[in-house]
């Protein structure tokens, strides 16, 4: 079977609308649910929330690092707060109190950026979040997903408002690929095998997922079979399912919209290094992208199925066997 | 708990606090002295007379909070709610120690009757707004606290949270600011001046009371207008003594984050009795 027939990969909603949209959705069955945000509520989406609960909704204006606070007191209260806002700024600025008033003590705080990754376009590098699963990895007891289209950003939305804990949910701007029907299984902490493949294993999160499928697709034409793993759920890891797939296809490359010093490739790598050790090769940003449009930056800094062709193909050649 | 509204008896109780303070910390050989001993009588205040609380049932949904944002003034909130009842006073001692649930900074994770784990400076005031927030939507009269230092008014935290709790009106959350003009390197004037401190806080939107925060009437009576000033959250200047109590130890820098040797505790606890 082609892989091209599983997937079309049609153009569905921006991860982002799907979290707006999904708020909303959780926040009529849970009265607890508050939402926290710094001025872009008609950018994150959080505005669907807002106006259906605008008694529900905390306004805090441009003034991240007491937004998350904000939240973290509204949690200790006994409130289900998510705190959004673009990546780059919650993130970023926000870090010290995710640090200190939510992970620290165990506040039941959920995060969500948007307009992640590069894939922004014009806006360039100040609202470019390249780091975000850096910091969001960094706060011991998060769990931090990486959905890569609508449905999953629905599952994730859904489980983060039923979990207790910190949760960081990472979405994009920009209108991405369809990858899961409705009623597909996403587990929280489960990489779900998208296709099958014995010669590599392409990992990746995000935006990136429809293109590592595009790669196996490439691959498969040149005989080469390559087993695509969405992990959206970076932290914590799927160890298990990254082990057997080392196992199995003997070759990993991991793909991402993110820098490639310290996203999800080198916790990967720590996985992989510990249970079965296998040739590696890695995609992602070594440095600050620039202006330009969604598709056009994300193909000059190297983000594209072709990119992941030529390092799958790499990390096979490095196979001893 | 034995509540009391007796200046006379909160005076003593305040003493033993200060007591407690110097003898946690010179047990320890380290900690903050200064700030812990400045801000005694507006804790007392708070878990003796004002705040509605149970340290039989420290999780009540309808209690009042207390956060204290200054957290390396540890031991004077240690002291407090071992006197009250909350954890042991006989383990005050192990104030900084391995396992103690006296951490060196207030940490919920160790005293889980904290309200919230504090030491990085410029976050309780974010906290105490939404804690108030969520008990507007719940329906509480609960009230938050927030005890803020002068240094720690030159985080910008402080001042986006000040601005959130006027505009929003967040009339249950009540600000104390310990302005014992002291700070680590020196005095407050000669490092990032904070003044004129109850102006600013006005021009944020908030009710602001200049009292002497040694004065047990005083810090009384703020508290009383705090609770029945609607519309507009309160914040206290509390005009304090850096060390007050110790003579030895007041007015002087040295002091906000040195441990007295045996010899000045023993000085010390003469001073107190």
């Amino acid at each position: 079977m082609s892989v091209a027939t599983k997937y079309e990969l049609k153009l569905g909603a921006a991860t982002r609308e799907a979290f707006g949209r999904a708020l909303a959705e959780v926040a009529r069955e849970n009265p607890n649910i508050v939402g926290c945000d710094a001025d872009l509520s008609k950018s994150t989406m959080m505005t669907y929330f807002a106006k259906e609960f605008p008694a529900r909704f905390f306004e805090c204006g441009i003034a991240e690092a007491n937004m998350v606070a904000v939240g973290a007191g509204l949690a200790m209260a006994g409130k289900i707060p998510f705190v959004s806002s673009f990546s780059c700024f919650v993130m970023n600025k926000g870090f010290e109190q995710l640090r200190t008033d939510v992970a620290y003590p165990g506040a039941n705080v959920k995060v969500v950026g948007t307009h992640s990754g590069i894939s922004i376009g014009e806006d360039g590098p100040s609202q470019m979040s390249i780091e975000d699963l850096a910091l969001a990895g960094a706060l011991p007891g998060f769990t931090v997903i990486s959905p890569a289209d609508e449905v999953a950003t629905k599952a994730a939305v859904k489980w983060a408002a039923a979990h207790f804990g910190g949760v960081f949910i990472r979405t994009g701007r920009a209108k991405v690929p369809v990858i899961y029907s409705a009623d597909a299984k996403i587990e929280i902490g489960k990489a779900n095998q998208l296709l099958p493949g014995t010669d590599v294993t392409l990992v990746a999160h995000g935006m990136m997922v429809a293109e590592s499928i595009r790669a196996a697709e490439a691959l498969d034409s040149e005989g080469i079979s390559a087993r695509v793993l969405d992990l959206h759920t970076i932290k914590p890891l799927d160890e298990e399912a990254l082990a057997q797939a080392a196992r199995e296809t003997g070759a990993l490359v991991v793909a991402e919209e993110h820098l490639v010093d310290c996203g999800l490739g080198v916790r990967v790598a720590q996985a992989i290094a510990r249970h079965a050790p296998v040739p590696m090769e890695f995609i992602g940003l070594e440095t600050y992208a620039e202006s330009g449009t969604p598709e056009g930056v994300p193909i000059k800094y190297g983000l594209t199925s072709a990119h992941i062709v030529a390092a799958a193909k790499k990390a096979i050649a490095r196979k001893t066997k | 708990m034995q509540k009391t509204s007796n200046p006379q008896e909160l005076a003593e109780i305040a003493k033993k606090i200060r007591r407690h303070i110097i003898e946690m910390i010179g047990e320890a050989k380290s900690g903050h002295p200064g700030g812990s001993l400045s801000a005694v009588e507006i804790l007392v205040t708070l878990y003796w007379d004002v705040m509605r609380h149970d340290p039989a049932n420290p999780k009540w949904p309808a209690r009042d909070r207390f956060i204290l944002s200054k957290g390396h003034a540890a031991p004077v909130l240690y002291a407090v709610m071992a006197e009250c009842g909350y954890c042991p006073v006989d383990e005050l001692k192990t104030l900084r120690k391995m396992g103690s649930i006296y951490q060196g900074h207030p940490d919920v994770r160790f005293l889980p009757s904290l309200e919230a784990s504090t030491g990085s400076l410029g976050q309780g005031l974010s906290l105490a707004l939404g804690m108030g927030s969520a008990f507007k939507l719940d329906g509480l009269d609960s009230r938050a606290y927030v005890m803020l230092g002068d240094g720690e008014s030159q985080e910008g935290q402080i001042w986006e949270a000040a601005m959130y709790g006027g505009y929003h009106k967040v009339d249950n959350v009540c600000a104390i600011v310990d302005y014992n003009k002291i700070q680590l390197d020196g005095f407050v004037k000669d490092i990032l001046d904070v003044a004129p401190l109850a102006d600013k806080w006005r021009a944020f939107g908030w009710h602001t009371i200049v009292i002497d925060g040694h004065d047990l009437l005083q810090v009384k009576a703020a508290f009383v207008e705090a609770a029945a000033t609607k519309g507009k959250p309160t914040c206290i200047v509390a005009n304090t003594i850096k060390g007050k109590g110790v003579s030895f130890m007041e007015n002087n820098p040295k002091w906000h984050g040195v441990a007295p040797s045996p010899q000045e505790v023993e000085l010390a606890l003469k001073e107190l009795v």
